[in-house]
């Protein structure tokens, strides 16, 4: 394992950087079009509706790896793409993995996001609306942020998802942390390859729900002691 | 562009549909062994022994960290390696061929099961207590308010969850073709690769995909409902 690790060991920190640069950019990406689609799947005007909601039926039907395959292997067969300059960007197995990976998530987000929506109290809009806000003002300072909030735990959720779902990126030969391990594994047939990597996605994620918890407890402050922190006994007021 | 889905040597359609109906089997199978892990793992996860409980949820962590992709790796490979040794002690030299239904049937199964156990533990403890007082006061053992009382209340509690995971199972199905078993995603981008229109077959295959998750979906809510039907509406 050690030997494994003292000659492969670049080897796993480049595909360690390959996923984060990959997963970090499609959940910044798939937020900023989750957004907009949540709000257009609101929309009453079904022009609006339903195009919105056949994009997610569709990317939350099917396989991420048939999503990849579609983008990788699929778009080769319309030769008019490959002329226009579009196609150096779509050739490229890298792309197509940012592609698919920020239009899945987007789709799911999205869900997640108009779930939250759903969820904001009516008595909070209602005072929005009270206070004369216009609707956009509503949406950016009362609905959105309580949205977030609630939809926080099932968004992080999405997130740890969405980093074990990269894993598939090596199907299309992107040369990810599954990528590299499945190169290691084919060089000397030693399992340790993939269990250096299981590790490293474990801790990942580890990691990632603890800052995320920490992140919400944040987020929730002013919501003040929750009633099971509040059996605590009282500190002393001096 | 439409020749590439016909049946027969021209084109790729029988593959696919062979692929589709592969894929179903994989889900089904996948399921049954993911139930019968998941009850195992909850009943861990509710045991008053603090081992086998602490077990239990690490179990449960482990599947939550690792890709599932890795899984099925781990398994099929780990697999024939241990099999190869294992025959190379008695001085053989050949390398044994893993099923590789059944290894993406049991990692599929143990990911599924991992998950459930979750949604299993929450379901048993959503059978009120009074029910099992109620059985305690009739001199029931404790199995038998185990298989009579929380058991049978437990699944209509269960039950939207597990739908969740078997739409998470049935797209997760298309990992398989990572270790080259012939399911629907595998022959997808088998006639990708050496068809001539590569988008055309691997749309068939999402739609395939769409048609088994949307189906499931109607299932899965006449499922609740039916399982709702003698329950009080508040």
């Amino acid at each position: 394992m050690l030997e494994l690790i003292q000659t492969y060991g670049p080897r796993f920190i480049e595909g360690f950087v390959t996923t984060m640069e990959l997963v970090l950019l499609s959940v910044v990406l798939g937020l900023m079009i989750a957004v907009p689609v949540a709000l257009a799947r609101m929309s009453r005007n079904p022009l609006i509706a339903w195009p919105v909601y056949a994009y997610s039926f569709f990317f939350r039907g099917t396989p991420l790896l048939i999503q990849f395959f579609l983008l990788y292997y699929g778009l080769a067969q319309f030769e008019s793409l490959q002329e226009t300059t579009i196609w150096v960007v779509l050739k490229e197995a890298w792309w197509c993995g940012l592609i698919g990976l920020t239009l899945n998530t987007a789709a799911y987000t999205s869900e997640i996001i108009r779930g939250g929506m759903l969820a904001v109290p009516h008595g909070e809009i209602e005072a929005a609306q009270a206070c004369g806000m216009t609707k956009a003002k509503m949406y950016r300072r009362i609905i959105l942020p309580k949205a977030f909030r609630i939809a926080w735990p099932a968004y992080g959720n999405e997130i740890v998802f969405l980093l074990k779902g990269s894993a598939l990126l090596s199907t299309i030969t992107v040369l990810d942390l599954m990528g590299q391990a499945r190169v290691v594994f084919a060089r000397g047939y030693d399992l340790n390859a993939y269990v250096v990597a299981g590790v490293m996605y474990f801790v990942m994620i580890y990691l990632f729900d603890i800052g995320w918890r920490l992140t919400e407890r944040r987020l929730n402050r002013y919501l003040g002691e929750r009633p099971s922190a509040r059996a605590k006994p009282a500190r002393a007021t001096t | 562009m439409w020749e590439v889905l016909q049946f027969g040597d021209q084109g790729w359609g029988d593959e696919i549909a062979t692929g589709a109906v592969f894929t179903v089997l994989l889900a089904l199978a996948s399921v049954v062994v993911g139930i019968v892990v998941g009850l195992l793992i909850a009943s861990a996860k509710l045991s008053k022994s603090p081992l086998v409980s602490r077990a239990a949820f690490g179990f449960t962590s482990i599947f939550r960290g690792v890709p599932e992709l890795l899984i099925i790796l781990i398994i099929y490979n780990g697999t024939e390696i241990a099999l190869r040794s294992l025959v190379g002690l008695f001085g053989f030299e050949t390398a044994i061929e893993v099923p590789k239904f059944a290894a993406a049937t049991f990692a599929l199964g143990m990911v599924f099961g991992a998950f459930s156990s979750e949604v299993f533990r929450g379901a048993f403890l959503a059978v009120p207590k009074g029910q099992v007082e109620a059985g305690l006061a009739c001199g029931m053992s404790n199995r038998q308010i185990f298989f009579r009382i929380r058991m049978p209340q437990m699944w209509r509690f269960a039950l939207p969850g597990l739908g969740n995971l078997w739409l998470i199972l049935l797209k997760d199905t298309s990992l398989a073709a990572i270790i080259a078993l012939d399911e629907l995603a595998r022959e997808a981008q088998v006639a990708a690769e050496n068809g001539d229109a590569p988008f055309t077959v691997i749309m068939a295959a999402a739609i395939i995909y769409l048609i088994l998750t949307a189906a499931s979906r109607g299932g899965l809510n006449r499922a609740e409902r039916w399982a709702d039907k003698g329950v009080r509406r508040v």
